[in-house]
């Protein structure tokens, strides 16, 4: 069986289509869903040919969607998206310290994944926590006033599979 | 006397959020009750007394706009609200959406009233997937006690709130771009003229206005424009979220009436308590990252549209960054531009390559590498992106660097001699997150 085949069977993507509505203006929240559920965090060339033809699109616009917005991704990434804000207030904040503090801990560069798959590291703008700067998004929640203790507790709770920090 | 005034945010930390019975103990839907006993021009008058403008950015006259679609004779009409809060350094539309989702919700329902349209959308940034969830429990619930939905109380007015989602795109908080992206495209900005409200969403005329705008609406309606008018100054109604962050004591967003001091915002005790102890603050961003750059001198002007505009600054999205002497400015406009380089859609070459060329100039002076020649040219692209770039974004990703080359000029010419004031350039580790 194809690689992308493990990650999501045809009724799986097609499941989260009707859920979402078959209709364009859901073409965003319909590959966000399918990009979480991936559990790589990317949308596979054949997933988007399924939403394509589910939404009677040319397959050039999914991919125009997917290649503009920063959130997808057409290649694989780890199960966490660590994203550390570089935007202004965050990088008053010294965001730079707590790169080299994650870069570090995990051993991988800004935009790579992690040997286990688990974890990417990328950049992101701002996510609307300049008050809590320097700040670190995964998933839904973002983690404020970082430090070296934090980061280090942070990626150990996602490691065994508990993200239920505060 | 405090200095805040909590008329938006006086639910916030004081009542679940997602509880109608909690927000109408609070006085909530008594806007939305008296608007359905108002006719819609009435309604247009208030807002237009208010002198409400525009919370997202722009300062465009809310009772203008609104009077624009309402002329406009074909329908259905559509109401959007622009919850793609992607300034850098705002942070207050997060606050309305997950502290009291419901006021933005009345607010687009009297919209709705107003304008007889049957469907109303919020688009709401990608990043904010845990607000979306929030706002998506505060319609449902909504609906559930009759505030939304068929039949609003009772009433032979129907009406919807669809909540969409973004997905990473700062130049969707552009309204016509904005409205691409809800139609399921890629959020590139459109040619204008036609203006949104004759040629919208899916053609159709439209309303975009920001959340906090919307938040206002229900407040409006209840006290009428005038006693709005009356808590900020006579050409600025009402108060503004504002969010402070940056090297301040106190970062966080607050609500203020318009006609304090920026000195009032940045240093009472109250509000951001200063820059700390032994620390001195050499500027203020305001507005976003798109927003000119203030100074010392201008610390007594007083917060509010017509006074800012006249010091060369603005109101914008209400950001406010604090930065003090330990920033470089070099630094700081480094990554402003580096922000503008990686959000521009690339439709137009003046802000495609021009924030490309600034980041270029700018890497020069802090690698020591600038010339005089280097700082001319600097100039010369600040003055042209704003005059040559197809829609707000290119036109405004030049501003901070403008101001800054008019007021610390003294620091550029420091990089060409070799020396970084702050001492952040020309050390081996540099900035390190870029």
């Amino acid at each position: 069986m194809k690689d992308f085949m493990n990650e999501l069977r045809k009724e799986q993507v097609l499941k989260i289509i009707k859920e979402k509505g078959a209709v364009k203006e859901n073409m965003l929240a319909i590959l966000l869903a399918i990009q979480e559920a991936s559990g790589r965090n990317y949308v596979h060339r054949e997933w988007a040919k399924w939403v394509a033809e589910a939404l009677g699109l040319p397959l050039s616009k999914v991919y125009d969607v997917l290649t503009f917005y920063a959130m997808f991704s057409t290649k694989p990434r780890g199960k966490f998206l660590l994203e550390i804000c570089n935007s202004a207030p965050c990088h008053v904040a010294k965001s730079a310290v707590v790169v080299q503090m994650f870069t570090e801990e995990l051993g991988i560069k800004m935009g790579e994944t992690t040997a286990d798959n688990l974890f990417t590291l990328q950049y992101t703008s701002c996510v609307g926590a300049c008050d809590i700067g320097p700040v670190v998004k995964i998933g839904e929640k973002v983690y404020g006033h970082l430090t070296a203790a934090k980061v280090t507790q942070i990626i150990q709770t996602y490691r065994e599979g508990a993200p239920c920090l505060n | 006397m405090s200095k805040l005034m909590p008329l938006l945010s006086a639910n916030f930390g004081k009542i679940r959020p997602t509880s109608v019975e909690e927000y109408v103990c609070t006085g909530g839907f008594t806007g939305l009750r008296k608007a359905i006993k108002m006719t819609p021009q009435e309604i247009i008058d208030e807002v237009k007394t208010a002198k409400l403008r525009g919370r997202g950015g722009a300062g465009y006259p809310t009772g203008a706009k609104w009077q624009q679609l309402y002329d406009i004779k074909h329908s259905p009409k559509y109401i959007v609200c622009n919850a793609d809060e992607g300034e850098p350094g705002t942070f207050k539309d997060k606050r309305l959406l997950e502290k009291d989702p419901l006021r933005v919700i009345e607010g687009m329902t009297i919209a709705g009233y107003v304008f007889n349209a049957q469907e109303g959308y919020i688009y709401i940034r990608g990043e904010y997937a845990a607000q979306q969830r929030v706002f998506q429990e505060a319609v449902d619930q909504a609906v559930a006690a009759g505030y939304l939905g068929e039949n609003i109380l009772g009433t032979e007015y129907s009406y919807h709130i669809h909540v969409m989602t973004g997905a990473g795109a700062y130049v969707c908080g552009e309204n016509s771009a904005l409205l691409n992206s809800l139609e399921g495209k890629a959020g590139r900005p459109r040619v204008k003229p036609p203006h949104l409200a004759e040629v919208g969403l899916f053609q159709q005329p439209t309303l975009v206005n920001n959340v906090e705008s919307f938040a206002n609406i229900p407040t409006i309606v209840q006290i009428g424009g005038e006693k709005y008018l009356g808590y900020g100054t006579p050409e600025s109604g009402g108060t503004k979220l504002i969010c402070l962050s940056g090297t301040v004591a106190n970062p966080g967003v607050y609500e203020i009436p318009f006609g304090i001091t920026l000195r009032d915002i940045i240093y009472d005790e109250e509000l951001g308590g200063g820059p700390g102890a032994k620390k001195k603050v050499k500027f203020f961003h305001l507005g976003g990252q798109s927003g000119p750059c203030g100074f010392l001198s201008q610390l007594d002007t007083a917060y509010c549209y017509q006074a800012l505009r006249e010091k060369g600054l603005s109101v914008g999205s209400g950001a406010i960054v604090v930065l003090d002497e330990s920033v470089c400015v070099i630094d700081y406009l480094l990554t402003v531009t580096q922000f503008f380089m990686h959000e521009s859609c690339g439709k137009c070459t003046p802000c495609r390559e021009g924030n490309k060329q600034i980041y270029a100039l700018l890497e020069k002076f802090s690698q020591g590498k600038a010339t005089t020649a280097d700082l001319q040219l600097l100039q010369r692209l600040s003055n042209l992106l704003p005059k040559t770039s197809f829609c707000g974004l290119g036109q405004a990703a030049a501003t901070a660097l403008s101001t800054c080359l008019k007021s610390l000029r003294s620091e550029f010419e420091a990089h060409i001699a070799g020396s970084c004031p702050a001492g952040v350039c020309f050390t081996k580790q540099g900035s390190g997150d870029r």
